[in-house]
């Protein structure tokens, strides 16, 4: 049996990239809440965790000769980026609405530490099973 | 990380922000400046913002805001009768600035909203780094 980090801690690990991700599209839509055209993007993060959790499962791709490498997994992926949709039309065609991306943001950060938790809890549970006590 | 990015976006939406506030105090401080010809008049400014969308833009992170000029507002502000004024031209006339006071007002208040919503962004990205830093212990 080998110990592998990626099997042991789950879909978690995957999640908080897709947060962190996640957090600085918010932020960038936010900085530019008072940028003439520009336009607010968010990621879908259900396809993204998806996207995410199969560039794990081709990790673990079976090799047949030497020459066979496995693809990095540790790799950044670039997920779909969706434009929002407004409630309401500014004339300097900014699509932005600050309260919106901060409710967002907020949620995103709450979801993030919530992934930490489990992440966290995963390693303790490790650390309990090599301690044996 | 990308949220090591965060900092340096919210980092710019602030100096961003900074700037406009900048730029509407010396407007509101030069609104009852007068003078006798309308071309040495102040004229009120504003700073154009605009996003970095491209990584070829060397020193800034891609979704940062930055200001690309400062423009003035030309438009010929009021003219005014009064012959006894210190600077009155010829025909007695001055000429006050073209601040327009009320929207200044609602634009300080946008860029103060906007970068205190910057504040927060990288106060909160600070703690879920701290958070993460603390993971498993």
């Amino acid at each position: 049996m080998s110990i592998n980090f990626d099997s042991a801690l789950g879909i978690h690990a995957q999640a908080l990239q897709v947060r962190s991700q996640r957090a600085e599209m918010l932020a960038e839509n936010l900085a530019n809440a008072n940028t003439p055209g520009f336009k607010a993007r968010d990621i879908n993060f259900q396809d993204a965790l998806k996207m995410a959790a199969s560039q794990q499962s081709v990790a673990d791709m079976k090799t047949t000769h030497v020459n066979h490498f496995q693809p990095n997994s540790a790799q950044s992926f670039s997920p779909a980026v969706q434009y929002r949709t407004t409630i309401q039309d500014s004339l300097d065609g900014n699509t932005v609405d600050e309260q919106i991306e901060q409710a967002q943001f907020m949620q995103n950060s709450i979801q993030y530490q919530a992934s930490l938790d489990f992440l966290g809890g995963k390693f303790n549970g490790m650390i309990k099973a090599l301690r044996g006590e | 990380m990308s949220l090591f990015n965060i900092f340096d976006i919210a980092g710019s939406g602030m100096s961003a922000q900074s700037v406009r506030l900048n730029v509407t105090a010396s407007n509101l401080a030069n609104a009852d400046s007068v003078s006798s010809s309308s071309g040495e008049t102040y004229k009120s400014r504003q700073p154009i913002f605009q996003a970095i969308l491209d990584d070829a833009q060397k020193g800034y992170v891609k979704g940062s805001v930055q200001v690309v000029g400062i423009v003035e507002n030309n438009t010929i502000g009021r003219k005014e009768y009064n012959p006894s004024h210190p600077m009155a031209d010829k025909e007695g006339y001055i000429f006050h600035s073209n601040v327009d006071p009320m929207a200044e007002m609602a634009n300080m208040m946008s860029a103060s909203r906007s970068y205190q919503n910057n504040v927060e962004i990288a106060n909160t990205s600070k703690q879920l780094l701290m958070r993460t830093l603390q993971m498993g212990k």
